[in-house]
């Protein structure tokens, strides 16, 4: 079989097929719009039923903590009367030290139950191990492809620990220099293995999350006597949000679903002189944007992880707020975690600033932390490749530059983007697959994309191409 | 010499330079992708040498011998005294007789 880049890349729809085990094709409709929820269907289990398969397997029902100090903080920086309750769901509890288990739980059992002998997944994330750890209970081999090194062969600290941790639980880790060719890699992989493509994107990654969204709505009412007034999310590929909110609205929660990405804006993600510049790996608005104005970029035909459809509001914190507030809740709270879990926290301070002291807010993840993925190795590694790293106001920051640690918690603001702008850019990518003029269908399907209404969509698309389109 | 059995890290070219995708930035057009992967080596080899190796799922991977035992070695970097005067100043705010 030709292995070449092109040939290997145009066997890409037939490779996927076989190794996901969903037929894509038949919740198309020819156009710009899919049966989205037809899709989330190939899923043939309850909320319940996934729970109970993920408590089985090390996964799920994580602590709620109450973060008091924090609070108060919060409470000394606001305006009088205001700031919020916060809560932190501990989801570094979880088997693999992050909710990316409960993404990973629920394709490995698939996987298992389908006949494959192994699961394969690209991630230089948290999902890696989660994958690793779930294919070890289940007596399956696994592989692991991470983006890692600059052409130096100098890697993240952070991703190089990932890559032990997949290697502790069993994996074989392939490490690749800095490209999206990955991709290309991984199609081999598939092909060569014939195993399970653990994508974070299939359904069943997403409905994994969902028991994150249900357990948290359970767990505040049983605690507290109501659902929080905001979840804050971290995002990046959109699917922690999506899940997160998809568990909510079946457990009747109604909140308000904030997602939150650290700014990395300037940094490109393709970019070997840039990879080491950054001290987030995941978490940024370098996967955060693209991925919610184009949520089908990702490895598989149409992705389940589709966060501007839950999404209430979008903000951004700087790399040193999320350091601060990662520092901040190892010393007053005495809970010791990693920075790119802490996104939402660092979000959720400044937001808890702007609500009454009796409503809630939560952040629904935390992550692992230890050698490489800590504050002291990111920050001594940023330091090494050349960013100034000092005290000052946090919105000086410049990506790849500097790092400004707060020089007081009050100077900790959570920035707004404009999600009408990510409206139209969703509209505008949405249309690439449209073969001539709009159908109703379409118009309704891109209603729901964007959380928006008809006039928003009919406007944005006059803006676009009306006569083309309309 | 390496003996046959070990546990190696093999590095091979992926894509040379030239033939990057089209997308990528400049910078990373300039320079080939690299990829490395670990195994037991198949055969008696020296460092330097295009050898194969036995994965651990079990696939055969070819690639120039580079290392031998492979570790880990990232821990937790410099000292960063920056990060005391944070816990110094929270504590300050929130523990002081006052509060």
């Amino acid at each position: 079989m030709n292995k070449s880049y092109n040939e290997v890349m145009s066997r890409k729809n037939e490779i996927m097929r076989s190794a996901v085990g969903i037929e894509y094709g038949k919740f198309e409709s020819g156009s710009v719009a899919f049966d989205y929820e037809g899709l989330m269907k190939a899923v043939p289990y309850t909320v319940d039923e996934i729970a109970k398969i993920q408590l089985d397997h090390a996964v799920g029902n994580t602590p709620l903590i109450e973060l008091k100090n924090l609070t108060k903080l919060a409470r000394m920086c606001a305006p009088k009367g205001k700031g919020a309750r916060i809560v932190i769901k501990d989801e570094a509890c979880n088997a693999s030290g992050s909710f990316k288990a409960r993404r990973a739980s629920l394709s490995v059992y698939q996987a298992k139950k389908l006949g494959y002998k192994g699961v394969i997944s690209a991630t230089s994330g948290n999902y890696g191990a989660a994958v690793a750890s779930q294919a070890a209970m289940h007596g399956l081999k696994c592989i692991i492809v991470q983006e890692c090194f600059d052409n130096r062969k100098i890697g993240q600290p952070e991703i190089i620990e990932k890559a032990r941790k997949c290697e502790a639980l069993g994996a074989e880790v392939i490490q690749l220099t800095v490209g999206p060719e990955l991709f290309y890699e991984f199609l081999q992989m598939l092909e060569e293995t014939g195993y399970f493509n653990a994508s974070l994107y299939t359904p069943f990654s997403i409905a994994g999350i969902e028991t994150l969204g249900y357990e948290i709505a359970r767990q505040t009412k049983e605690k507290f006597g109501k659902i929080p007034d905001a979840v804050v999310c971290t995002n990046a590929g959109g699917g922690n949000l999506t899940g997160t909110a998809r568990g909510l609205i079946k457990a009747n929660a109604k909140t308000k679903i904030i997602a939150a990405s650290v700014n990395l804006t300037g940094l490109h993600m393709a970019s070997d002189t840039q990879f080491n510049k950054k001290s987030f790996t995941t978490g940024h608005t370098g996967f955060g944007i693209p991925f919610t104005t184009m949520p089908d970029r990702s490895d598989v035909p149409r992705s389940a992880a589709r966060p501007l459809r839950y999404m209430d509001r979008y903000v951004t914190v700087s790399q040193g707020e999320v350091f601060y507030m990662t520092e901040a809740l190892a010393n007053i709270e005495g809970i010791e975690r990693g920075p790119a879990g802490n996104t939402a926290l660092a979000a959720a301070f400044s937001i808890a600033q702007e609500m009454d002291q009796d409503q809630i807010i939560l952040v629904q993840e935390t992550e692992y932390t230890g050698a490489g993925k800590h504050v002291q190795p990111q920050l001594s590694f940023a330091r090494d490749n050349g960013i100034d790293i000092r005290f000052g106001n946090p919105r000086e920051e410049i990506p790849g530059k500097n790092i400004i640690l707060p020089e007081h918690p009050k100077l900790i603001k959570a920035i707004d983007v404009d999600l009408n702008v990510l409206r139209k850019s969703n509209v505008k990518n949405a249309l690439t697959k449209a073969t001539g003029k709009l159908s109703e269908d379409d118009i309704q399907y891109m209603i729901q994309e964007t959380n928006s209404d008809r006039e928003f969509v009919i406007k944005a698309i006059k803006e676009i191409d009306e006569e083309k389109y309309l | 010499m390496v003996k046959k059995g070990s546990w190696v890290s093999v590095q091979c070219t992926v894509l040379d330079v030239g033939q990057r995708a089209p997308q990528v930035p400049d910078d990373t057009k300039k320079v080939p992708l690299i990829m490395w992967t670990k195994g037991y080596l198949t055969a008696d080899a020296a460092i330097g040498d295009t050898v194969e190796i036995i994965t651990r799922v079990g696939r055969k991977q070819t690639g120039v011998l580079i290392e031998v035992n492979p570790a880990f070695n990232h821990g937790f970097g410099n000292f960063i005294p920056e990060l005391n005067q944070i816990g110094e100043q929270l504590r300050a705010l929130l523990f002081t007789e006052d509060n």
